[in-house]
Formats: C-alpha cells, structure tokens, sequence
C-alpha cells in the first residue's frame, strides 16, 4: 500500500510518507494477528487444547476494537481526516465497517471451532484466512484512493476463494471455490476498468482529487459514467446484487457454512462500505447520473432475490437468495443518497451481520457431519429435536422477514422511511412487497421446524439424529440472538452510531 | 389514578414472563389461575384508570404517560408512549373483560392438555401485545402491538401444530397479514413524510393540513391493514382456516378482540378520514359486500366453528359499514357487543364440543339442550343477541349502523338489512341443529363404526386429540355438561349479550352513555343522524320483520323440515364461492410456477442458451447434468458481462 502511494518523481529518491499507524490500527492487528497465528500454527502443530485458535482469533479481534475506539474518539472531538499521503481516511463511517467486520469475525471464529473439529480440519489456516480477509474488507472501508480499494477487494477476496475450497475433500466445495473465483477474478477485471476510466477522465485517483475535480469541472463525455457503470460492475458482484448475483447460490451452497456466514456478513459490508464512499461522497455532484443505475439495481436484487428464494429447497440456496434480496434492502437506503439513507444501509449492515451469521450457525449445526444436508426436510421437526436452536432460528427468520421487536425490522423501516423521504415512493412500494414475498419462505422454513415427523404421504420421515452443540456455535448463536432481539427493544444506541458514522465531506 | 395506565400492559408483561420462566413447574391448572389472575388484574387497573379518566374534567380527558424514548433518532422520535382517552379506555375495558372470561374459560377447556402451561404463556403475551395496540399514543407502537397479536395469533392457531392443517393456517394467516401489515406500513410511511411524526396526537390535530388526496391515500392504506387483521373482503381467507386453533383462541383472538384492531385503528384515524371522503365510501363499499358475502356462506357450514368464523367475519363487515359511514360510535357499540355474544357463542360451540369429544360437524349433534342446559341457555341468549332480537345487545348496536348506512346510502342499507336477515337465518339454523330437533350422535356413531358401535354402542365415535382422554371419565358416549370454570364465563357473557344495550339506548340523549363519552374522540366528524323519527321506526320495523322471517325460515327448514336441508345449501356455498380454491390455485398454480420457472429458466436457461444456442434447449437432460460442471461458470460471467453491457449502455445513452 505504501509503495502504491509512495510519489515517485524521476531522479528523485523515493519518498516514503508518514505512516500513522493507528489510522489503520483494526485492519493492521487483524493483519499482523493473521501472520502471527499463521507460524504459531506451524510450531504448535500438534496437540493444542480445544478452542485455542477460535479464542486467540476471538482476542485479536476484540483487540482490533480498541485502536477502532480510539479512533471514533478522536474523530468525534478532532473531526475526520485523511492519513498515509491521503490513501486512507479515518471517519465514523470506516469505524462503524470495522465494527461490523469485528462482530462478523468474532461470530464466525466461534462457530469455526466445532465446525472444523466435526470434519477433521482442525488447524489454525481457516482462523487466518478469516483475519485476512477481514483485514481486507476493513481496508476497503477506509480507503480513499482507488487503488487501496481494489487492493483491500482483492486482499478480501483472495482469502474468501480459499475459504470456499477448505473442505477440499468435498465436491462442492471444490466447486464454489472455482465458480467464485473464476467469477471474481472476471469482476475485478472490471472494477479495475472502472478506475482505468475514471482516472482517465479525472486524473487521478485519490477520492479527495477526483471529487474537487468534479465540483469543478463538468464532464460531458462517456468515460467517467462508463467509469462509474463498470465500477459499481465489480462491487455489485461483491455485494451480489442482480444482475450480478448468479454466483451466490452456487458458492454459498458450496463453500463450508462458516465460510458462508463469514463472507454473507463481510464481503457484503465492505463492498457497500466502497460502493457507498465512492457514489455518496466521492461522486456525489454526479448522483443523478448513478442513482438510476442504482435503482435499478434495487428493485431486481429485491425482487428476483425474493421471488426466487420461495422456490428453494435447500436452506443454504433460500438463504443465498434472501441475502441478494437483503442486499437490494440496502441498496434502497444507498440509492437515496442522502445522510439517513447511508445511516439506514448502515444499520442494515450491522444487523444484517448479526441475523445471517446467526442463520448460518443454525444451518452448521444441521446440516451435520460432512455439511451435506441443508434440505428443507433435514430441518423438519427440528423443534423437538434441538428446542432451543429451533427457537433461536425463527428469531432470526423472523427478523430477516422484518418482524417488530426484532432488529430486522426496525432495519427496513430504516432504509424504507429515507426511501419515502428522498420521494422514492416506487422503490419504498417495491422493497414493501418484496418482503411481503419474502415472508412466505421465512414462515415456510418455520412451519416445516415446528412440524411434528412425517406430514403427508409420500413425504419422507423426520431425521431423528441428534444435533451436538458446540460450546462456540452457542456463544456465536447467543451472541447474534441477543443483538438482534436487544437492539429490536432498544435501538438507540445502534442507530446513535449509524447516524454519527458519517462519510468524510470531501 | 390514570398513571396506573402502565399497569395494563404490565401485568400480562410479567404473566407471560413468570409463566415462560416457571410455567412447567406451576403445571395444571396452577399456570392458568396465574395468568388468568394477571389479566383479571389488568381489567381492575383498566376500570381504575376509566374511574380517573371520569373524575377529570371532560376537557381534560386525554393523558399521555411516556415511559422512555424507543427511537430517538433525529427526525425520528418515536417514544414508547400510551394514551388514555376515552377511546383507548373503551377498547382496554372490553378487551381486558373478555380476556379475563375467556382465560378463565380456558382453565378447563385446555385441561388435560400437554402443553397447557404453553398456552396460557402465549394467551398472556397476546393481552399485553394487544393492549399495546390499544393504548399506543403512536402509530409506530400501534403497529408494534399489531404484530404482536398477529404473531401469537399464529402461535395459537398452530398450538395444535401435530395436525398439519393447524400449521398451514397458521401459515396462511402469517402471509395474508402481511399484506395487510404492507398497507399499514406504507400508510404509516406516508404519515411520517408528511407531517413529520408518527404521534397520534400531532398527526390527527393537524389532519386539516394535508391535501384531501393525500389523506384518501393514506386512509385506504391503513385500511388494507385493517382489511388483513380484521379479515375482510378479499384478505378474510385467512379467518376460517384459524378455526384450526382451540376454541378459546377462536374466541378471544379471532372473535373478540384481535380481529376488532383493524375497526378500531379506523376510528382512531378518523380525523383523517374525514378529510377524505373517499376512504370512507370505499370502507363502506367493502364492509357492507363482505357482510353480505360472509353471511351467504355461513347460511351453509356444517362445522359449527366455521359458521360462527363466516359470522365473524360478516359482523366485522357491519362495523366497517359503520366507519365508513362516519358512524364511529355505532361501529364501536357493535365492536363491544359483538364481543360479548360472538365470546359466548364461541366458548358455547366449545363446549358443545368439549361434551360432545371434539365433535364439529353439526349435523351429527341435536337436542343437545336437555343434556347441556347452561350452555344451551347462554348459547340461545347468544343467537338472540347476534340475531338482533329486541332487546337483546345486538339489536341495538345493529339497527344504529344500519340507520347511519341509511343516511350513506340507501343501497348500502339494503345490503345490511338483507344481511340481517341471512344473519337471523343461520344462527337460527345453527341453534336449531345443535340443541333442538332430535339426537343425531348415536346414528353418527352407528354409521362411522359399526362392528365397535355394535358391539359397544356407547363407544365414543372419533377418538381424537384434544382436552380430554378417550378413555377414563369421558368413556360412554353421553353429552354432558362442563365444569364450572366453563360455565361461569357462559353465564356472565350472557348477561353481558343481554343486557349489553344499555350501553347506548337510543331512547334519548341521556340514555346514549357511550356517544357522549365518546363525544370527545369523533367530535363534528361523527355523522349526526338526519333520518326523521318516523322513519327510524320504519327502518327499526323492517329490521326486525326480516330479522323474524329468518328465524321463521330457519324454522320451516331445520325443524319442521318443510324442505330438504339439501336444497338450501348449494354446493357453491358450501365452498365459499370457490374463492379460496381460486386463491389457492393462483398461489400454487400461476404464482409458483412462475417462479420456478423464472428460477429455472431466467437463471439456468436463457442464459445457458444465450451461450450455447438454441441446440442446448433440446439437449437431454442427463448431457446437460453433466454439462453443470463446466458449463455454468461461464454462463454466469456472462451474466455479469451483460448486466455490465447494460449499465454502460445506459450511461452512453445519458451522455449522448
């Protein structure tokens, strides 16, 4: 990153800036936690007690915040500022990302642990990869300068394809990987398309310059707007949104579950977190040229994820589709542009971490030895079985559909209300009757829990094995139920830092 | 004494979570008498609170007690809030009153149940959620208590979740209230764009400000939410299919209470529907059509639950055509009595089935009243009132909305006036099957096993689940009649039906307790009733005739058997229009296919065949099985590729 933004003049010596290291303190500590973990795994290689890399993955995290604290206090007496030669900026809206990745993280570590002990992969590599490429989403958030975000894309991206592939043993897995990284590779080449062309047209790519630029300069030519499309391209694929989503399904159905809570919250959170810095902030004088593209967006993630959610089978694929329809959610408060829209897609993010992690966790723990079964019918009669985790997964279905009291809820009516104030009134109608849609196979999958053994002829009997909880899937699942029934009840303070983690006026 | 008003709520708060933490160890019936004591508790903090409300000065007479800001986020201020008027007082009594009958009700009912506790745990939780609904002071926490009893109506709906109809209603209950809830929200969206506040308080005073257009528009959203809660055309599907749930829950939820929010958030917005008129045509409209409409098909039920379930509905109809017709206290008169005898007629179908081993259908009842004399009694009470049989409670409140709708329309009148007919018609029909004529259960039985029937003629003919066990007290086949905690409530919500009246006895001013009290809530906006007195007693006449010819019909055809009980019950009526096979059809039929078929070919084959051509298509299926492998990444990227063709097109056409 240094070396990306170290200004080299011919004949000169290189010039290094001054590197405030605090400004990149979470990404920094998750990155350093990786590498550091990473070789205590190679001298630890055998015999380590139980739980030591999902807890030494767990401390690291929870150290991240405290560089993450640090920094909201500065920034909330000392304002927002840009640091390391104006590549990076320390603002509300970065912080309030790394908190959203920390909870992911500390979530899915815990989930980890019993995951990878069911399915003899025990060893530190998932517990890195996880820090890596949560580093690289946090470096997506703080970046002001395009290159730092492609290269925070691709330092994200890189370690999720390996993530998708950790069950190498099965067929699926091998699959998601390919598909998502194949995939991801052909977006990047997009997005760095789009820098290619907005660069071109601006000359620069510091965020800061290119927005001075277009305040002052009108640009009629295509380059910059073609800039702009094959930009949100790249992101859009990130963050699946249709028509950019076609892989979702494929590679969440794949890829480990914890893998799948991981990047669902993650790559989601950072890929809005650039999408929003560049189109709110950097490219604001040029919104009414990308709000249309971004409409657009809105209303097909939210409608063919809905629509096609309903017809899923496996829990894994309907989840896959709910979230490209949670995605189009956050794309409503997004397209607004607007200060209330940002602090809505925000609080989206946030609880949206929580619920998915959460589901996920739940699918873990079905779907069992081998993580071959996420049908509908390994999860029937799942209330007599597990009580507690069938209880646990209609709140998180329940907030997914938007049920008051839960955050789920109150995270619509967040985005919807900044929709009807920006006068979206199509697009607030829309999201409104794509959650209608979407109730259908939230209820479904509840309905099918609480179902005593065989419904109807022809249908097959309940599963009756029995479903090992482990002590970190608990604490993850605790964790995410809490937060989502907590800030369901008393949301202020949520909302209190989605509303002061404001993007940087450039 | 009016800051006790957080007490109402609270007690079934702390009902539903003593019960949740220890319910298992309370057992039967211990459990019950703790939340039934919570409940009767809240029905004394609502008379207390109604006692201090009285005290005030009339002009006095609205307190808002805030407990703490929910939302507080900038334009957004939303604080958990209630408001004690005399409309919220009104609503918190009746609630409160019936929810303490029918859980004391349940005590027995539910007996013998495994999961007895369980059941009073969600009855608790549905009081206090639906008095959130009721005492909210703003439409955010309206909406709150809104889904609250929609949530632990589904809950109770599928309590008996082993049966798989039981879970399928709840279900469809579930979605079509979320379209209704849609409604709701949009409306509620539309408020808080344009007056900046979700308060009741803010946004009825200012009413006047907004455009008549914009208060239609948000008058009718509302009133699709209240279309779903309180099961109206063409969102009532759901209703019917709740019978599913126990009896108590069919009484409480699904014809006291629950379903009564959506007349009541109506009478609440009144200062906006006034200012758009053509809400509340259109609320009139639908209210009068599915009076109509539910009361044709009640007229040819034999399940005993789904007749009093097509009644509900239609009494919810009349209540509508009230609103509608700017007669709010006339709906809310109707909304209060009808709680009383639909109660009663609800708790009396179960215990006609509690004596009878869970028997429903009807037609295999019959002079039930020499074995069941409580409950035969209340029940006539009952059909009495609901009939509209001077001078019992519904006669009232009926004949009050029906001269409002004369002074609407005189076609809507008609319509009510026919329904009152119909109405008279099958409760009569009803009442004369279940209690009078001869015993039909011993055929039943001798038809539906004969060998055991032969051989033990006093077995029990369906051994169902339920409150009892087939065996042991209840082992011969002989109606009897339930114990005293199901009988009290009886007693008392026949009182109730019969003497409810005097609630608002049109004789003169002073005798019209409940429009003055009211007064305060509706003021100008409440239609005064021009009709001359001469033609109040010719409207009142023709009421009570057809009310007569009714029962008469009722008579001729279920007693006297003038006519084959066949012939008056079509087949068309029988499956309520056919509308929910068409709804059924459309959602299994067209609406999944279509998405399978948008999952199928939008994501699999259009773009499959984009890349391969139209060969791929006519491919079998097991080449294209094994073609998944290689062939779908790149049909994907060129998915990506075309939506990123697309985007830039756009731009290109922008800037061109």
């Amino acid at each position: 990153m240094i070396a990306a933004v170290a200004q080299v003049q011919p004949g000169q010596p290189l010039q290094l800036p001054h590197v405030d290291w605090v400004t990149i303190g979470p990404a920094g500590i998750f990155f350093v936690g990786g590498l550091a973990m990473l070789l205590a795994g190679v001298f630890l290689r055998r015999r380590v007690p139980r739980g030591l890399w999902s807890g030494t993955t767990v401390v690291i995290a929870v150290l991240a915040l405290w560089p993450a604290f640090h920094l909201w206090h500065q920034i909330a007496s000392g304002g927002a500022r840009t640091a390391i030669a104006d590549a990076v900026v320390v603002d509300g809206f970065s912080i309030f990302i790394d908190v959203v990745i920390i909870s992911a993280v500390v979530m899915a570590a815990l989930l980890t642990d019993g995951y990878l002990r069911r399915e003899n992969l025990e060893g530190t590599e998932f517990y890195v990869l996880m820090l890596f490429s949560a580093s690289g989403g946090m470096l997506m958030a703080s970046a002001n300068d395009l290159i730092v975000v492609f290269l925070g894309l691709e330092i994200l991206s890189i370690a999720l394809y390996t993530l998708a592939g950790f069950q190498q043993r099965r067929e699926g897995s091998q699959e998601a990987a390919i598909k998502y990284f194949v995939l991801g590779a052909f977006s990047s080449a997009f997005f760095l398309y789009g820098i290619a062309l907005v660069y071109g047209s601006t000359g620069s790519t510091n965020l800061g310059v290119i927005a001075d630029f277009l305040r002052t300069n009108s640009l009629t030519n295509g380059l910059l707007l073609g800039g702009f499309a094959l930009l949100i391209v790249g992101l859009g694929f990130k963050v699946a949104a249709v028509p950019f989503h076609m892989w979702t399904p494929d590679v969440y159905q794949g890829s480990p579950t914890p893998a799948t809570a991981f990047m669902a919250a993650v790559a989601k959170a950072a890929g809005f977190a650039a999408l929003l810095r560049l189109f709110v902030s950097t490219f604001n004088t040029y919104r009414l040229d990308w709000q249309p593209i971004v409409w657009a967006l809105a209303v097909l993630s939210l409608l063919v994820g809905s629509v096609l959610a309903v017809v899923q089978t496996d829990v894994k694929r309907m989840l896959a589709y709910s979230s490209i329809a949670h995605a189009g959610y956050v794309l409503v408060g997004f397209q607004t542009a607007s200060n209330r829209g940002v602090a809505g897609a925000l609080f989206y993010l946030f609880a949206y971490a929580f619920m998915i992690v959460g589901s996920f966790a739940v699918v873990t723990l079905v779907s069992g030895r081998g993580d071959t079964d996420a049908s509908l019918d390994a999860f029937r009669g799942l209330s007599s079985r597990r009580p507690a985790l069938a209880f646990v997964f209609t709140i998180f279905l329940l907030a997914q559909t938007g049920v008051p009291l839960t955050s789920g809820f109150l995270a619509k009516f967040y985005v919807i209300s900044a929709a009807v104030e920006a006068h979206s009134y199509a697009l607030a109608i829309i999201a409104m009757i794509a959650a209608v849609i979407a109730a259908f196979f939230y209820l479904r999958l509840i309905v099918v829990m609480y179902m005593a053994a065989p419904a109807a002829e022809g249908e097959e009997a309940a599963p009756t094995a029995r479903i090992p909880i482990a002590v970190g899937a608990g604490m993850s699942l605790t964790i995410a139920v809490g937060f989502t029934l907590v800030v369901g009840f008393l949301p202020a303070s949520v909302f209190d830092f989605a509303r002061h983690a404001t993007l940087l006026k450039l | 004494m009016v800051h006790l008003v957080w007490l109402l709520p609270a007690l079934p708060l702390a009902g539903f979570l003593l019960l949740l933490l220890s319910g298992r160890r309370l057992g039967d019936p211990r459990a019950g008498w703790l939340g039934t004591t919570m409940v009767a508790g809240s029905f004394a903090a609502a008379a207390l609170v109604t006692a201090g409300l009285y005290l005030r000065a009339p002009e006095h007479r609205v307190v808002t007690q805030t407990l703490f800001d929910w939302i507080p986020v900038g334009g957004l201020h939303v604080p958990l809030a209630f408001r004690v008027d005399q409309l919220s007082m009104v609503m918190a009594l009746f609630v409160t009153g019936v929810s303490t009958l029918i859980h004391l009700y349940s005590i027995g009912y539910m007996h013998g149940d495994d999961r007895y506790p369980t059941f009073f745990v969600y009855l608790n939780l549905f009081v206090f959620s639906m008095l959130m609904l009721v005492l909210a002071d703003n439409f955010l926490v309206t909406f709150l208590g809104w889904e609250g009893v929609g949530a632990c109506s589904y809950f109770l709906v599928s309590f008996w979740f082993e049966r798989n109809t039981a879970a399928v209603a709840g279900k469809k209950a579930f979605v079509t209230n979320r379209v209704g809830d849609f409604g709701f929200l949009l409306g509620m969206f539309l408020i808080f764009a344009h007056f900046g506040s979700l308060d009741y308080g803010a946004v009825l005073g200012h009413a006047g400000s907004i455009s008549s257009e914009t208060a239609t528009a948000i008058g009718l959203l509302l009133f699709l939410g209240a279309v779903g809660k309180s099961a109206q055309l063409p969102l009532y599907i759901w209703l019917p299919d709740a019978m599913e749930g126990p009896t108590p829950v069919s009484a409480l939820i699904h014809a006291a209470t629950m379903v009564t929010a959506g007349v009541f958030l109506m009478a609440r917005i009144n200062p906006i529907l006034a200012h758009g008129p053509a809400a509340g045509t259109t609320i009139a409209i639908i209210g009068a059509l599915t009076a109509f409409y539910a009361a044709t098909i009640a007229c040819a039920q034999d399940d005993i639950k789904k007749v009093l379930a097509y009644s509900t509905i239609s009494q919810l109809g009349y209540m509508f055509l009230a609103v509608g017709s700017a007669a709010y206290v006339a709906a809310i008169f109707h909304m209060v009595t009808h709680a009383f005898f639909k109660a009663l007629l609800f708790l009396g179908a179960g215990s006609v089935m509690h004596g009878m081993h869970d028997e429903q259908d009807m037609k295999r009842m019959g002079a039930l009243r020499k074995w069941m004399p409580i409950t035969s009694a209340t029940f006539i009470v009952a059909w009495l009132a609901i009939a509209g049989v001077p001078p019992f409670a519904g006669f009232w409140s009926k004949d009050e909305i029906l001269v409002n709708a004369w002074d609407k329309s005189k076609l809507l009148w008609g319509v009510g006036v026919v329904t009152a007919l119909l109405t008279a018609y099958y409760m009569s029909r009803q009442v004369f099957l279940v209690f009078f004529g001869r015993p039909r259960w011993q055929e039943a039985a001798d038809e539906k096993a004969p060998a055991e029937a032969e051989a033990q003629p006093e077995h029990e003919p369906a051994a169902t689940e339920g409150a009892t066990t087939p065996t042991g007290a209840h082992g011969d086949f002989r109606p009897h009649e339930s114990p005293w905690t199901m009988a009290l409530p009886l007693v008392a919500l026949a009182l109730l039906a019969a003497f409810g009246g005097l609630l608002n006895l049109p004789l003169n001013h002073s005798t019209e307790f409940l429009t003055k009290w009211l007064d305060p809530v509706f003021g100008s906006r409440l239609h005064e009733v021009t009709a001359s007195t001469g033609t109040k007693w010719v409207l009142f006449a023709i009421t009570v005739v057809l009310v007569l010819v009714g029962i008469a019909v009722a008579y001729a055809v279920y007693l006297a058997h003038r006519v084959r009980e066949q012939e008056v019950e079509p087949a068309v009526l029988r499956h309520a229009w056919y509308f929910n096979d068409f709804v059924s059809a459309l959602v299994s039929g067209p609406i999944r296919l279509f998405g399978a078929w948008s999952a199928y070919v939008f994501d699999r084959r259009i773009i499959d065949g984009a890349v391969n051509g139209v060969a791929t298509l006519v491919r079998d299926t097991g080449t294209s099985v094994r073609r998944l492998q290689t062939g779908f990444v790149r049909n994907y990227a060129l998915a990506v590729a075309g939506g990123a063709v697309l985007l830039v097109a756009f731009v290109v056409a922008r800037t061109a």
